[in-house]
């Protein structure tokens, strides 16, 4: 028996024994969709698309699933979950588009300025920030950032003006969106020196002939050719956060919240709730015919966004292969 | 395209930005004391960007280490956890830290057959194309799941009434389908995207005279990528796996939601090694979860010391990726020319 496993295998066997045990990821793709679509139906069956609007109380309706034993009768399955879109796209365009400004900066610091020895200490640090597990990062909000934000940055006045629609404790929108755009940068960055490396420097050069001041030759030159990998890291920040689940449960509030701009300040304070905390608050909850429906419904709306997102990356890659050529 | 992209012959004025290492001629150099304003604002915003991003790794380093120095204890490690009311009488992590350590070790024995096979099969094989295609974007679609939405697909799985022998059924007949099995297999799919995409670059960059020889000494093509190809790449294998057992240690959705919510190691059914495998448990990352304020434990004390052993963890990790591509780069001649980040 040992015998025959030593000797070579056949290359066409070996061969189809690979493509197989390849195609398993497919077939695991392919199961996920078919499983947690199948468990979010009900939802589906009851609420059509419109689900994903506003116009409903979030916290009653989930009460209502989680009380509702087997076989609910279809009111139960009422569902109106825009609170947990409008804060998952919130949190997630404010936390790109601080973290493109912020990476695209030290992205220019790293491979452009910063002096050799300086960037042997700046990129392994910078890879730290995206290897630090999020429950780190939400244990950091969670007990220091959240009552640092309660107790010295809202002030009575803020506390006061929308203290009849809800509780300001500190966690909410803005230690969220500062935690999550620390967590999203550094893929972003890796992304965007990857492609500032591959614009060949004579493009810059030629730039600073002309007369243009080495920093103005590299965002207009360089910046300019790498517009592509810019975009391409920016959606694929926003899968990352889009689908963050661990840090954000722990440090947004724990309300089902809309925060409004028009309370001023007190908008960055204001608790929220996103799809994918939503899980993490509502699992132990899941047996609940009703409620596991919910949960698996927003599980599908985030694995159909991943997929989109990856699609929409790869897209815009695309125009960025005329540089791999030059290696 | 290529004229551009030549070298500029040697006697050409080279202006290297401030401190910058690109250009290394002796051209003048313009002082950004003498730019406009807006130009020397983004000058200064770029500084400011890229130290301030380390200030805050170095401080989260720093606090964790503060906080984790003065409450972790030698005791807390090697002492199981315990339900108890006060900080002082909740015991240790020893059995989340052996939960991480199954849940890394399934994962990893999980994922490697499975990324080795898939980079192998697209490098070497990859027919008919649009087969291969499908491949390559499923395991591109994996690294973009986000692990919450593995977690809770691998329940949907698990408590299939086929899956039963991999947790246990419940009185009422339903499968509870959490278990270190259950989990481990989702931690797999976490672990798969690094590996193959490790393993894949590095097959692409052996250079096609190896395999060229192998084939003229009358090899198949299966001997060459066992004998010739899969040692060549070890190392890019070893950082493959290292970078998935950090994604495997860090992921905290998993184990909360396929891991049960019990933090010591709960086994099922009596055959032993199989019984903790089959039962529940925790993971570090799932102590800190539990005993952090967003959990019910309530002792931030315990939190912030887990929280310490993780990081160290991930630092040693993070350390090993950097040794393992330096040595590597060293042993072919080469210098470390990896991605930045």
């Amino acid at each position: 028996m040992l015998e025959r496993l030593k000797t070579p295998w056949p290359d066409h066997r070996a061969e189809r024994m690979l493509g197989a045990v390849s195609l398993l990821v497919g077939v695991v793709i392919v199961a996920m969709v078919v499983f947690v679509a199948a468990r979010a139906w009900p939802i589906f069956e009851h609420n059509g698309l419109s689900w994903m609007l506003g116009g409903g109380d979030f916290e009653a309706e989930i009460a209502r699933m989680n009380a509702a034993n087997t076989n609910p009768p279809a009111a139960v399955y009422h569902l109106r979950a825009w609170p947990l879109i409008y804060g998952t796209l919130l949190t997630s365009t404010i936390a790109v588009a601080l973290g493109m400004v912020i990476s695209i900066l030290s992205s220019i610091f790293i491979v452009e300025l910063a002096p050799a020895r300086l960037r042997k200490v700046v990129i392994p640090m910078i890879r730290l920030l995206a290897s630090v597990p999020s429950v780190i990062y939400g244990l950091i909000g969670i007990l220091v950032l959240a009552p640092f934000v309660g107790n010295d940055l809202i002030t009575t006045h803020e506390r006061e003006s929308v203290q009849n629609v809800v509780q300001l404790t500190g966690a909410g929108l803005g230690v969220t969106v500062v935690i999550l755009t620390v967590m999203i940068t550094p893929i972003m960055i890796a992304l965007i020196c990857e492609a500032l490396l591959s614009v060949p420097p004579s493009w810059r050069e030629g730039a600073v002939a002309l007369g243009l001041n080495p920093l103005r030759a590299v965002l207009a030159v360089t910046l300019r050719a790498i517009r592509p990998a810019i975009v391409a890291a920016a959606v694929l920040a926003s899968a990352r956060a889009v689908g963050e689940a661990i840090m954000i449960q722990m440090v947004s509030g724990g309300k089902t919240f809309a925060p409004k701009p028009i309370d001023g300040l007190a908008f960055f304070f204001e608790p929220l709730r996103t799809l994918a905390s939503a899980i993490v608050d509502y699992h132990e909850g899941i047996s609940s015919p009703a409620l596991g429906a919910a949960v698996y419904a927003f599980a599908l709306l985030l694995l159909f966004s991943a997929f989109f997102l990856s699609v929409a990356g790869y897209l815009v890659k695309l125009p960025l292969r005329k540089y791999q050529s030059r290696g | 395209m290529s004229s551009l992209a030549t070298e500029p012959p040697a006697g050409s004025a080279q202006q290297g930005l401030p401190g910058g290492t690109r250009g290394s001629g002796h051209g003048r150099r313009s002082s950004p004391m003498s730019w406009r304003w807006g130009d020397r604002l983004v000058l200064a915003a770029a500084w400011i960007a890229g130290i301030s991003l380390c200030l805050v790794a170095a401080a989260i380093v720093i606090y964790m280490g503060f906080r984790g120095i003065s409450y972790l204890r030698p005791g807390l490690i090697f002492s199981r956890p315990l339900t108890s009311g006060s900080q002082a009488g909740s015991g240790g992590f020893l059995d989340p830290l052996v939960g991480t350590v199954l849940l890394t070790v399934i994962g990893i024995v999980l994922a490697l057959p499975l990324g080795l096979a898939s980079a192998v099969w697209i490098t070497e094989y990859g027919r008919p194309g649009w087969l291969a295609r499908v491949v390559e974007s499923s395991i591109e679609v994996v690294a973009g799941t986000p692990d919450i939405v593995i977690a809770i697909f691998g329940l949907a799985v698990f408590q299939l009434s086929l899956f039963a022998p991999f947790s246990f059924t419940a009185e009422g007949g339903g499968v509870y389908g959490r278990s270190f099995l259950a989990a481990g297999a989702m931690m797999s799919l976490l672990a798969l995207p690094p590996l193959y995409a490790a393993t894949r670059d590095g097959l692409q960059a052996v250079p096609g005279h190896m395999r060229e020889a192998a084939f003229a000494l009358g090899k198949t093509r299966i001997t060459t990528i066992r004998r010739v190809l899969l040692p060549s790449v070890r190392s890019n294998i070893a950082t493959g796996a290292t970078l998935g057992i950090s994604r495997i240690i860090g992921s905290t959705a998993i184990v909360l939601i396929l891991l049960g919510s019990t933090l010591r190691l709960e086994s099922q059914g009596s055959i032993p090694g199989i019984d903790v495998l089959r039962g529940t448990g925790s993971s570090l990352t799932g102590y800190i979860y539990d005993n952090s304020p967003a959990g019910e434990g309530g002792a931030p004390q315990k939190a912030y010391a887990a929280a310490f052993v993780l990081l160290i963890f991930v630092l040693l990790l993070n350390m090993l990726v950097d040794r393992i591509g330096r040595a590597h780069a060293d042993s072919m001649g080469m210098t470390a020319v990896g991605p930045v980040v």
